[in-house]
């Protein structure tokens, strides 16, 4: 079983965090996973950057353009994580936008991906048709979790759809925004994570998106089963470089 | 073959709405309505009279005579020039300003590079009494404070975009991320035929009233509703797309597409994406594109800030690949003596990414009795401190 799968059925409310590779400095990719696997975070999303990131706030774009320049690349990040494997456990996803992918070419990427030990991908501009159409078959060969988005604005049809051909959780992003532009959640949040909550999906939802504290983390998994943090944790990561991850980490459980 | 959108929203290969799950909804709505209410009579008595009260159609399609003779040809000027706003781009938000109202919609957003597309968007918001706010890189800001002026006083809030190279391609992922944040009462009326489907095949539409235009003219002039050419400069590629649209299925009309090759192609300071690009995703569409081979996008270079677009339509993509349409790259040199040549010979200062198409009489020769209408996109004034930095005027 997929370590998504595997950890999606522990009993307990799950925390994953968001980072950009090649951010702070090129070489901290490695060092930021570890410290977070000790620091109790149940999952990672290592964000790939990318120049025109559209679904990303300041806090992100900003990350991923000095990720950028420091020399991040898809191959430098492979090469980086080819050892992953032996130092950490916990289910570890690619976040990128499609078009580096669609370059480093989709089947080369996907067979990189399992052979260092990824278990699954969120690629927020590849649309779900556009995945079930052409892409499906080669990540499923690959043993690859595909992770969909809804929003506030998704249709409960929709919903539907997404939920039955999602394999491991629901990505629910948490308000119509891009991502660290909200810091607190009001009633429209809170109503929306209950109508999720009610519908009974298949597939678990991680809310993402505006979960900065421990506040809004334990607001958003009253309702989910985990949420991810991003920008909160870049901008840790602004402030602090890689130090006190662990205190970061500490202080929203 | 077809040089059309197919169902699915694409033009061969290009195309597609590759987009965050944050705006489906809102262009779901808008796949599934723009032709049904493009083509309700309302609408189209509606756009039909704007287009000649304000902005001041049919333009001219105009012999000119002089250039003819210099260059031995027959060579028909398609005065978009003329326009309210003074280029094709109101042609475009005069339809989906009438669009977003039908849509329910009270907030427009647009992004703008030189500043002709902001300035007909706030022009139409203007017109509806509905609230308008471009958004304009950084750097164009201050190198084109004219049309900054003009649409402030149009009553458009002008957000400067301060991220990548705070130029067209920012101020575009701006707008877009303003979508996400406003998904409900925001209508985004994007400049060019970029963009996810439907928008390509949307402004295309409204463009087309240009190739229209021309057939009806050109039987009147001619006695012949074909041209053997059509020639257009493509950034985007709006006024290339209306200027081609009705011709783009007869095939005995050459089409010509001119894009901006900067300080020249292989200078690393161009805007010629049929050459330089590669297939991949810009703003939401499958399309050629500049970038590294990492797939990050690539900053492109042209002293026409309405070319300077790292990528180019879907539907241009897909008559560069298909060999459709002949692709040709002009440089600023050429461009700028081409303007000024035609200033000297038929009296019109021409905007200078028109220019770039005047630029192919030096580099392609015409026979005698060849028909070639060429899109005369924008006029030059906005272009005037270019024109007197380049010419020391």
């Amino acid at each position: 079983m997929n370590r998504i799968n595997k950890k999606l059925q522990e009993d307990k409310k799950l925390l994953s965090i968001y980072f950009t590779a090649g951010f702070p400095q090129l070489s901290d990719t490695i060092s930021i996973i570890e410290d977070l696997e000790k620091s109790g975070v149940d999952m990672i999303e290592i964000g790939l950057p990318f120049s025109d990131p559209l679904a990303d706030g300041p806090t992100i774009q900003a990350s991923s353009t000095t990720a950028l320049k420091n020399g991040m690349t898809t191959k430098v990040l492979f090469e980086q994580l080819k050892d992953i494997r032996k130092t950490v456990s916990i289910p570890l996803i690619i976040m990128g936008y499609f078009n580096p992918i669609m370059q480093y070419g989709i089947e080369a990427f996907c067979k990189k991906c399992t052979e260092i030990g990824i278990d699954g991908l969120i690629i927020p501009d590849l649309p779900v048709k556009e995945y079930t159409e052409n892409y499906k078959i080669i990540f499923e060969k690959y043993g690859l979790v595909n992770v969909f988005l809804i929003t506030p604005q998704t249709s409960n049809d929709r919903i539907k759809f997404i939920d039955e051909i999602s394999e491991g959780f629901i990505y629910m992003v948490s308000s119509a925004s891009v991502t660290g532009t909200k810091n607190i959640f009001g009633d429209s949040q809170n109503s929306y994570f209950e109508r999720i909550a009610s519908m009974n999906l298949k597939a678990p939802q991680i809310i993402g998106f505006g979960i900065s504290n421990a506040e809004t983390f334990q607001q958003a998994t009253k309702f989910a089963k985990g949420a991810i943090i991003g920008s909160a944790f870049i901008n840790h990561l602004n402030r602090n470089g890689t130090k006190l991850i662990d205190k970061f980490i500490a202080e929203i459980r | 073959m077809s040089y059309f959108v197919d169902e699915n929203g694409y033009y061969g290969q290009f195309g597609g709405a590759y987009i965050p799950e944050m705006l489906y909804p809102n262009v779901e709505e808008l796949r599934q309505k723009y032709l049904t209410i493009m083509y309700e009579p309302s609408f189209q008595i509606e756009f039909q009279n704007l287009l000649k009260e304000f902005v001041g159609r049919p333009t001219p399609l105009y012999f000119a005579k002089r250039l003819s003779e210099k260059y031995n040809t027959k060579i028909y000027l398609k005065r978009e020039d003329l326009c309210h706003t003074g280029a094709h781009k109101v042609n475009n938000t005069i339809g989906q300003i009438l669009m977003a109202k039908r849509l329910k919609k009270n907030r427009i957003i647009a992004e703008t590079g030189a500043g002709q597309h902001g300035v007909a968007t706030a022009t139409v918001c203007a017109l509806m009494g509905l609230e308008c706010i471009v958004y304009m890189g950084e750097i164009d800001i201050a190198r084109q404070a004219p049309n900054v002026a003009r649409m402030k006083m149009l009553g458009a809030t002008v957000v400067p975009a301060l991220s990548g190279s705070r130029t067209l391609k920012d101020a575009t992922n701006e707008a877009i991320r303003d979508w996400i944040n406003n998904p409900v009462d925001t209508h985004y009326i994007i400049g060019s035929v970029v963009g996810p489907h439907p928008y390509p095949d949307m402004v295309a539409r409204f463009q087309s009233v240009i190739s229209e235009e021309i057939k009806l003219q050109l039987k009147e002039k001619e006695g012949t509703e074909n041209p053997d050419y059509v020639i257009a400069c493509v950034g985007g590629g709006s006024n290339a797309a209306g200027a081609f649209y009705h011709y783009l299925d007869e095939e005995n009309v050459k089409l010509i597409a001119v894009e901006a090759a900067g300080l020249g192609i292989d200078s690393g300071e161009s805007a010629a994406t049929s050459v330089l690009g590669k297939e991949g995703i810009i703003h939401g569409s499958k399309t050629l594109l500049m970038q590294t081979k990492d797939g990050q996008i690539t900053e492109p270079y042209s002293i026409s800030a309405g070319l300077d677009y790292p990528g180019v339509g879907p539907l241009h993509a897909h008559l560069c690949e298909s060999k459709r349409a002949e692709f040709m790259a002009v440089t600023d040199d050429e461009a700028m003596q081409a303007g000024l040549e035609l200033c000297k010979l038929e009296g019109i200062i021409p905007a200078i990414e028109s220019s770039h198409a005047l630029a192919v009489f030096e580099k392609k020769k015409f026979k005698k009795d060849d028909v070639v209408v060429l899109n005369l996109s924008g006029r030059g004034d906005k272009d005037l401190d270019t024109y007197i930095n380049y010419f020391k005027l």
